[in-house]
């Protein structure tokens, strides 16, 4: 087992070098690059830009820079924001419990939801449920978030008024978990609308895969009973694609998240990137690039850890 | 199992391809005709598209004259203007068809560019293997890393923002999952034997890719492009709502409803509309995607 595990965490350093790689590319080939906040100002001589580039080290080659900005971002100096030169790491740290829990709730419910739609599809499979299910899915995945957002805010922010349209507490209760929990509910159910619709369909045809093999029907012939074999039996060999789907929907998840936020002015990592981009702060920009990478990373290799552990087949193949 | 092949290959080769090609066709309508739902997104797609393209044989008004005297009028107030006016007077109507061909536009470029460069790298890939297949393969990975809004935005907040430009960076910020699935195609096929005979005829790599390799993997492409095409728009919408996709006075649905978020409260439609055709035309092309991919699916065959 820590054979497979150091072997996966390997696999990952090309992927962080080529994440590096990318981030760095797009910081440079942009108009203007690294400096556009500064060459866009004309309040700024073209001196003052060659000294801004001596301080930053922009005058050097852009192979050096790379080697500088990679061994920053590896030991945890990631520089400082433009507007008030605070550490950006910080600055994207701050954001990232909001999100975090935002993800988080939307997430756990949506794998609940989606999983129990998915796998009552696939066992009562052409029903009525099954088809109203699949139909709805499909209808989720098309919604543009941000509209179903704005009309979750209509109905029951504006007209109904049961829920706060936005933020995350109200002026002076800060810290009041019912008062964060209001504010929570609908930017969670707006996020986790589309993971809903994600999760049952892999899950049904997860299962639609597994319930059809012949160890299933082995073990139906011994006379077990329907729910012990979905869950003993079925359960651990489906649910190995949806392990690997966590990790790989995380950037979706991310980018839902962003636009969330932005509708429901949820003070996560989401809206510090739109904030970052009207300001041109590239540092945070590119941080929060690299952090979401990083991050995606990390997490597929959790899954694939978990995915090891479930089958013996990967960790000793 | 060679064996078998060849015997295979030479019946077709008897002049029986043409009749069987038709047989296919003829099954593959069969069984997406039976798909309602995809028949239906079918239909769907054809009237947008055709009321994008003659937008201007149908819009009652010019999309960007402002009258002033006409503003906020509600849907089928005033039958000059069957869906009411925005804040500026301009005819909704006139503008969601406006609106249509610049969204639709940018969905069927960008797929086109998702397409070309998912091809060219999945073939590459699939085909050559090795080393040249480890780069791109861990090039797509690295790509995948990123959330693709993030990677939209950075991008599109530094190039003036065009309808070209737009489509083009959602082009290329979307192609990985196609060159995934060309490349899946791609190592399957290299293998058989009517490559093989190719080979040794003397095709050299680039004929056997565009010309063997190619035609085979057409099915998987043909279901990945429908789907993309709805990716693309709903992205539009995305960047252009956050205000750096397609800018104003040009409508396009998302930036419509970035518009009507200012009269939110008071005139609802305004935004209710346009966000109605993006999922309308988004769910068409979902349901025609999925039901090209029933309908053409090789391991239904037998049905």
């Amino acid at each position: 087992m820590l054979h497979y595990v150091l072997r996966r965490m390997l696999h990952a350093v090309p992927l962080m070098i080529g994440v590096s790689i990318v981030g760095f590319g797009l910081m440079h080939l942009a108009p203007g690059g690294p400096l556009a906040v500064y060459t866009l100002n004309p309040t700024i001589t073209a001196q003052d830009i060659e000294r801004i580039k001596v301080v930053f080290g922009l005058d050097q080659p852009v192979y050096v820079q790379y080697v500088k900005w990679a061994i920053g971002m590896f030991t945890g100096s990631w520089g400082y924001t433009f507007f008030g030169g605070r550490p950006v790491l910080v600055v994207i740290l701050e954001r990232v419990p909001a999100t975090l829990l935002l993800m988080g709730s939307a997430l756990s419910i949506a794998v609940v939801v989606g999983m129990f739609v998915g796998i009552l599809g696939a066992v009562r499979r052409y029903s009525v449920f099954d088809y109203l299910a699949t139909t709805g899915a499909m209808f989720a995945l098309s919604f543009p978030t941000f509209w179903f957002g704005l009309m979750a805010i209509y109905v029951f922010a504006l007209q109904l008024r049961w829920l706060p349209s936005g933020g995350m507490y109200e002026l002076g209760a800060e810290g009041e978990i019912l008062d964060l929990l209001r504010h929570l509910t609908l930017p969670t159910m707006v996020l986790a609308l589309v993971i809903v619709a994600t999760w049952s369909r892999y899950t049904r045809s997860s299962f639609l895969e597994v319930i059809h093999q012949d160890y299933i029907r082995t073990a139906r012939a011994k006379g077990l009973r329907a729910p012990a074999i979905l869950f003993r039996h079925a359960f651990p060999n489906a649910v190995k694609p949806l392990i690997a789907l966590l990790g790989v929907q995380l950037p979706f998840l991310f980018s839902g998240a962003l636009v969330t936020e932005t509708i429901f002015g949820w003070p996560g990592m989401g809206r510090l990137f739109v904030d970052a981009l009207t300001m041109k702060e590239y540092p945070v920009l590119m941080g929060m690039m690299m952090f979401t990478a990083f991050f995606v990373i990390f997490s597929n290799l959790i899954a694939d850890v978990a995915i090891a552990l479930i089958d013996p087949r990967i960790r000793l193949g | 199992m060679t064996k078998i092949n060849i015997i295979a290959t030479a019946t077709e080769a008897d002049g029986g391809v043409a009749a069987r090609h038709h047989g296919f066709i003829r099954m593959v309508l069969r069984r997406f005709l039976r798909h309602r739902l995809a028949v239906a997104g079918a239909v769907v797609v054809v009237l947008l598209c055709a009321s994008a393209l003659f937008a201007n044989l149908l819009a009652p008004h010019d999309p960007t004259f402002l009258d002033t005297r006409h503003r906020f009028l509600a849907p089928f107030q005033d039958m000059g203007f069957l869906l009411g006016t925005d804040e500026l007077g301009r005819d909704t109507l006139s503008r969601l068809l406006y609106g249509g061909r610049v969204s639709l536009a940018v969905g069927l470029v960008a797929m086109l560019t998702t397409i070309v460069s998912g091809l060219l790298i999945g073939l590459t890939a699939g085909y050559y293997g090795g080393w040249i297949d480890d780069l791109l393969m861990r090039f797509v990975d690295t790509m995948l890393c990123f959330p693709q809004v993030f990677l939209l935005l950075v991008v599109a907040a530094f190039v003036p923002p065009t309808l070209i430009s737009i489509s083009l960076i959602i082009g290329l910020t979307s192609w990985m999952e196609v060159a995934r699935i060309v490349r899946g195609e791609m190592l399957y096929l290299k293998e058989q034997d009517f490559v093989q005979a190719a080979r040794a005829l003397g095709a050299g790599g680039a004929r056997i890719m565009f010309r063997e390799l190619l035609p085979n993997a057409i099915a998987p492409v043909l279901v990945a492009a429908t789907l993309k095409v709805a990716t693309a728009v709903l992205m539009e919408s995305y960047i252009s709502y956050l205000g750096y996709g397609i800018q104003p006075p040009l409508a396009s649905w998302g930036n419509m409803l970035t518009n009507a978020q200012g009269y939110f409260d008071t005139v609802p439609y305004l935004a209710i509309l346009p966000g109605a055709l993006i999922t309308l035309a988004v769910m068409s092309f979902n349901f025609l995607g999925d039901g090209l991919r029933d309908a053409l699916d090789p391991r239904l065959k037998m049905d």
